[in-house]
């Protein structure tokens, strides 16, 4: 493996919390990873050990080829951006960002230098002299960002670094991440629990659950090709449903029985045999819904359903159906002639459509899950499902 | 609406401050006035204060002895200071470093040994340190005090106590200004490259400065104040200012001359004093103090 950073089986764990269990994973040279997973998961936990705040109990970390699980964090080419900034309330923003290079004794010149140019970069040369509770919550996350790149890490370790910002700045400072990103080419680790924010920045994400990673991919193949029902729930909405596998149709594509649908068939990426116990995941944006029975070609899965709840979102429709025993999510996109059209309304029959391929089948998850991910029940009758629970945040 | 109240609050404040200010100025500025104006006046035969005014008290401080003792009186208090703080600062970090539930604990295991009298606990020390005493026939058996020798009577011991009277005065605020310390901040130095030694100087001390200030402040000017210790522990070769006083006080009953002694002892209080308040308003005029 040529990855630039490699932890490799990796465990910590705190009294009888598996913090971090048995993790293996590769960051490639420059690109922008990003640990995305509930709280409490492990992302910190994984984050300081590559840090050097943390030591794994077992297994090794890799920097550039090197072994760095013992090394001191002042000796490791590593920096962070700490969730609340940790910056030095007794020393002026200036300073602050001279700290690294002052420490490492460079000439006080070069340093000042360096320290203007990062003040450029910024773009806070007029408030180098302020204390650090003189300034913003965004100017202190730059500042945070300059008092480590002035190192010249070969990574930058970022410990959702937006949490403690309002909505409209946040936004901003994803955008000043990115653009960070770009102008520096060093490699970035981002931990992050909003899956926003690791869709929109990183190259490659590994979501993570309970210590483990559950998959590692691009943003579009996590969302569209989950592998466990953790990361389908997770990551976006989808609608589950429980069933078997009934028959192994082709090399791709299997018939599952599941109860109060006929003849359901699924994208079979996994290689599953007949009489697998699976959960069925479909996103709601990827069903069709319409009054008239659609054309039955051999792609596509056809049901009906009856609308429980229409809200409209201006750039889409989220309907709540009730079909069998599951209560489903649809979303529709509007097209422009979405005023002429006689709406669907509450209590209306309708047909759901979706192509065989949108239909993922996964391991039935742990009842763990349900509560660390705050699954809705879909069946109905398990609980009052809230419509509004499951709604796209 | 917070303008408007701190004007009010402006308008009143030499009413609520009032009380105190009275307080301040009956029992601390008069008496010290009283004192050093004592110190211009004769004594008489019966040991109370003549009529008139003389320099003669003043003069009398001119005596061969007193620049030795006071100079003894600062080194002694300065270097319980500092050995205070050097012990204090680190107990300080620890104690605030524990676990929330060990914490109270440790607080109590400071103050504890108020709740014994000051004067049985330095008796104590006299047992503890007792020529026929077990610490000395332990050091004596290991060379490293003479036979002969004796952990009493001498600067060493006044030292030593001194220490261990002033030490809970100097953790105490120490630890409120570590407890307060974003120990986060120890981490992101150390990520930026400094070494442990680095961080514990330029981040957490600087971080608790106002607690070392409070600290340098009630070990230094009790300390200058002492009388007791150095009685009992200490022998003429480790007389302080403060014995002096209570001699000129008590048995030679002449008040001009303690209370010379006692304005001398007090400027040499107020300086050092004055010296740091003006360093803190300082510091705080350039921002620092806000942060408390
Ligand atoms: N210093 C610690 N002592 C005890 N438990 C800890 C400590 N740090 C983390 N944990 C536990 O380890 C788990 C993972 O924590 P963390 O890595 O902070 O998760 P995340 O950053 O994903 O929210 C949590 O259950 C947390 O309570
Ligand atoms: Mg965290």
């Amino acid at each position: 493996m040529s990855d630039f950073i490699q932890f490799e089986n990796v465990s910590r764990q705190y009294g009888n919390v598996r913090a971090v269990d048995d993790v293996s994973l590769g960051i490639r040279k420059g690109e922008f990873f990003s640990l995305l997973g509930p709280s409490g998961c492990g992302k910190t936990t994984l984050l300081r050990m590559l840090a050097g705040f943390e030591r794994p109990d077992t297994g090794r970390v890799l920097l550039d080829g090197v072994d760095i699980t013992e090394l001191p964090p002042e000796r490791r080419k590593v920096n962070t951006i700490f969730q609340n900034y940790a910056l030095f309330p007794h020393l002026s923003v200036r300073q602050n960002i001279a700290f690294g290079p002052t420490v490492a004794r460079r000439p006080r010149r070069e340093v000042d230098e360096e320290v203007d140019k990062m003040l450029a970069l910024i773009q806070m040369r007029d408030h180098a002299d302020k204390r650090i509770d003189q300034i913003s919550g965004g100017q202190k996350q730059r500042v945070a960002i300059a008092r480590a790149l002035i190192n010249k890490p070969a990574v930058l370790l970022l410990d959702e670094p937006l949490a403690a910002l309002d909505l409209k700045l946040r936004q901003r400072m994803l955008i000043e991440l990115d653009m960070v990103h770009d102008q520096v080419g060093i490699t970035f680790v981002f931990v992050t629990h909003d899956q926003g924010e690791a869709m929109s920045l990183a190259d490659r994400v590994a979501v993570m659950n309970a210590g483990h990673i559950e998959q590692i991919g691009r943003p579009v193949e996590i969302y569209e090709t989950p592998q466990t029902s953790f990361v389908a729930a997770f990551i976006g909405d989808s609608n589950f449903f429980e069933g078997v596998v009934e028959e192994v149709t082709d090399v791709e594509h299997v018939k599952l029985a599941i109860e109060g649908f006929s003849a359901l068939r699924a994208f079979n990426d996994k290689g599953l045999a007949k009489g697998d116990r699976v959960f069925l995941s479909v996103r709601p944006e990827k069903i069709r819904i319409s009054r008239d029975e659609p054309h039955a070609g051999p792609d596509y899965n056809i049901a009906r359903a009856v609308v429980d709840d229409v809200i409209y979102l201006g750039t889409h429709t989220l309907f709540w159906l009730r079909s069998g025993d599951y209560r489903l999510a649809v979303e529709q996109q509007h097209n422009r002639f979405v005023l002429d059209e006689l709406p669907i309304r509450w209590k209306d029959e309708v047909w759901l459509q979706w192509h065989v391929d949108d239909g993922f089948m996964l391991e039935r998850y742990a009842e763990s899950d349900e509560a660390l991910m705050g699954i809705p029940p879909q069946r109905v009758g398990e609980g009052d499902p809230a419509p509004a629970a499951n709604e796209r945040g | 609406m917070a303008e408007a109240r701190g004007l009010l609050e402006r308008r009143h404040e030499p009413w609520i401050t009032l009380p105190s200010f009275l307080w301040l100025v009956l029992l601390f500025m008069v008496p010290a006035a009283i004192v050093f104006a004592i110190a211009f006046k004769p004594s008489d035969p019966f040991g109370g204060i003549g009529a008139g005014w003389t320099l003669q008290t003043l003069r009398s401080l001119g005596d061969p002895n007193y620049p030795a003792i006071l100079w003894r009186t600062i080194w002694l208090s300065v270097a319980t200071t500092a050995a205070c703080l050097l012990l204090a600062t680190p107990t300080a970090y620890f104690m605030a470093r524990t676990s929330a539930s060990v914490r109270p604990l440790l607080v109590l295991a400071v103050i504890v040994p108020f709740w014994t009298s000051f004067l049985v606990r330095i008796f104590a020390w006299k047992v503890v340190l007792h020529p026929e005493g077990i610490v000395k026939h332990a050091l004596a058996a290991l060379h490293l005090v003479p036979q002969d020798g004796s952990l009493l009577y001498h600067s060493g011991a006044v030292l030593l106590v001194l220490v261990y009277t002033e030490l809970p005065f100097a953790i105490l605020p120490l630890f409120a200004a570590a407890e307060k310390f974003d120990f986060r901040l120890l981490e992101a130095a150390r990520d930026l490259g400094a070494g442990p030694l680095r961080t514990f100087w330029s981040v957490f001390l600087p971080g608790i400065r106002r607690g070392l200030l409070t600290a340098t402040l009630v070990t230094l000017i009790p300390a200058l104040g002492s009388y007791v210790v150095p009685d009992l522990v200490g022998g003429p070769t480790s007389e302080m200012l403060g014995n002096k006083i209570a001699q000129r006080t008590f048995m030679d009953r002449n008040l001009p001359h303690a209370s010379a002694l006692s304005a001398l002892l007090a400027l040499a209080v107020l300086v050092p004093s004055a010296f740091a308040i003006t360093l803190a308003r300082g510091k705080r005029g350039d921002g620092t103090g806000g942060a408390a």
